[in-house]
């Protein structure tokens, strides 16, 4: 048996429909600062 | 567009812009990247002779199938359809300004050779920044925060314990205005650790939502930058008083924050060396500085580094199993959460939704440009009036940057860091390459690890 086994993530295209509401951390403000990582951020509004 | 790779044991395949993640085997790993190009027909004819001993041509196309399921569903092959989409969450939150970093004073108690910051001073004078300049800045963000009600202020420097009272004093009048502006503030306190007591404990664990506490990791790598005017190392004097307000915490945020270097490309032992102090929230970030510093990490470093990154992902799975977790800030990746797709293509938010404020009050797009002069935005009296520059901050989203168009990691990025691109390339809306290879790597790694858990969650 070949093997497909896909994970459970969050589909990016479903998230474009309410349309962002901007109310998440900025990019670099907690520990970098010196590089943008936006994949670690939580969303504020689930 | 899809991004395969190997690590750890797992073949796994990013579909980038629906953000799936498929684990696969090595059968189907070779069907997916024959896919596009080939003919049904011909790719199954194909893997067929290369697999014999392993499978059959009816289970290669019971499988071709399932990935055109796959692709009929969003979740493989998934085009970019977000480019129109990349102006419109700045444009909505237009003027709208959510994070501050307070630069409460431009003098630091170290003189480590490596600071961007030039040893805290930013290329200028020392200063000290009044309890009324900061109060102008809250009232400028409060003013400037439109519906927004989480607003973010960072105490930084050079070291802005050297300017405690003012810190105390800020974080005083904010929560005296908070309930009349329907606000809350999250602070977040930067240190190198010197200056560090009782009385910075309490009020930081009340206080501040987070703080990054400034430590290289082993003795002799840390005394190596990190030492005061007179030459001398602090690692003796800080870590008692890190390990102390870590303890004092009491599950509040924090993170150990190192900077490698050059020094240490070797970088996993200044992770255990903080593990073994007890830390389990940790950074470690490469160094930023003009290439030809000798701290600045070269492309000999680079496969040293890339190895790091992979042993430090396979040793964050071996603390699980052992029940001895520990964070790493860059391959903190929430599959099932994380940030939705306007937040992943409308690039880093300096300049626009984050300003930088030095001791006397001027913006700058953020930290790293302030000493820039023509970067200036403004002051915190009379707002930004440097348009023309906003507007190109304003513009700097992952569509602006031509070499981020191919790149499978633009969605875990932003687009980078228009500091980092300035100082490579002259230009806010170019890549510095060096930190790209680094950052896809980190997220590659940090994939491996978010799928390894999930599937041990799972079983």
């Amino acid at each position: 048996m070949i093997q497909i086994k896909t994970l459970e993530t969050r589909n990016l295209c479903e998230s474009a429909k309410n349309g962002g509401c901007g109310e998440c951390q900025t990019s670099c403000q907690s520990a970098c600062k010196t590089s943008c990582g936006i994949a670690n951020q939580n969303c504020e509004n689930k | 567009m899809i991004h395969q790779y190997k690590l750890n044991g797992y073949n796994i395949v990013l579909d980038v812009c629906s953000g799936s993640i498929h684990l696969v085997d090595e059968i189907a790993y070779d069907m997916i990247a024959g896919y596009e190009n080939t003919a049904r027909e011909t790719l199954i004819a194909d893997l067929a002779a290369k697999y014999a001993h392993k499978t059959d041509p009816e289970e290669l196309k019971q499988a071709y199938d399932q990935l055109t399921a796959l692709k009929e569903a969003g979740k493989l092959f998934t085009p970019d359809n977000y480019q129109p989409m990349a102006g419109q969450l700045k444009a909505k939150t237009s003027g709208v300004i959510k994070a501050l970093c307070l630069h409460v004073a431009h003098t630091c108690n170290l003189n480590c050779s490596y600071c961007f910051a030039s040893q805290g001073k930013y290329h200028g004078d020392r200063a000290i920044m009044s309890f009324e300049v900061g109060k102008r800045a809250l009232d400028f963000l409060v003013e400037h925060s439109g519906s927004r009600k989480n607003l973010e202020v960072d105490f930084f420097g050079g070291e802005p314990l050297m300017n405690f009272q003012v810190v105390k004093d800020l974080v005083a009048y904010a929560r005296s205005i908070e309930k009349e502006k329907g606000k809350h503030f999250r602070f977040t306190l930067t240190t190198n650790g010197v200056l560090v007591d009782e009385d910075v404990i309490d009020f930081a664990n009340r206080e501040c939502h987070n703080v990054v506490l400034s430590l290289d990791g082993r003795k002799e790598i840390h005394d190596r930058f990190r030492v005061d005017f007179a030459g001398n190392g602090s690692w003796e004097r800080i870590v008692p008083k890190f390990q102390r307000f870590v303890e004092a915490r009491d599950g509040k945020g924090y993170y150990m924050r190192g900077t490698f270097t050059h020094a240490n490309p070797d970088f996993l032992k200044d992770i255990q060396t903080m593990l073994d102090l007890g830390f389990t929230e940790l950074s470690m970030e490469p160094v930023v500085c003009a290439p030809e510093d000798p701290s600045a990490l070269t492309e000999a470093d680079k496969p040293i580094v890339m190895q790091q990154y992979e042993d430090l992902a396979k040793l964050m799975l071996e603390r699980d199993k052992e029940g001895r977790p520990f964070t790493f800030y860059h391959y903190m990746i929430d599959l099932t959460g994380g940030p939705c797709i306007y937040k992943r293509i409308s690039g880093c938010g300096s300049g626009t939704e984050y300003m930088a404020v030095t001791p006397w009050g001027d913006l700058y797009p953020c930290h790293q440009f302030v000493g820039e002069e023509k970067f200036r935005l403004g002051d915190i009296w009379t707002g930004v009036t440097n348009h023309a520059i906003q507007d190109q901050f304003a513009a700097c989203n992952v569509y602006a940057r031509p070499e981020c168009r191919d790149c499978w990691a633009r969605l875990y990025c932003s687009g980078g860091c228009a500091a980092n691109a300035y100082h490579a390339t002259g230009k806010i809306t170019g890549t510095y390459q060096y930190g790209c290879d680094l950052f896809r790597k980190r997220m590659e790694c940090a994939l491996m690890l978010a799928a390894a858990r999930q599937l041990k969650m799972k079983s």
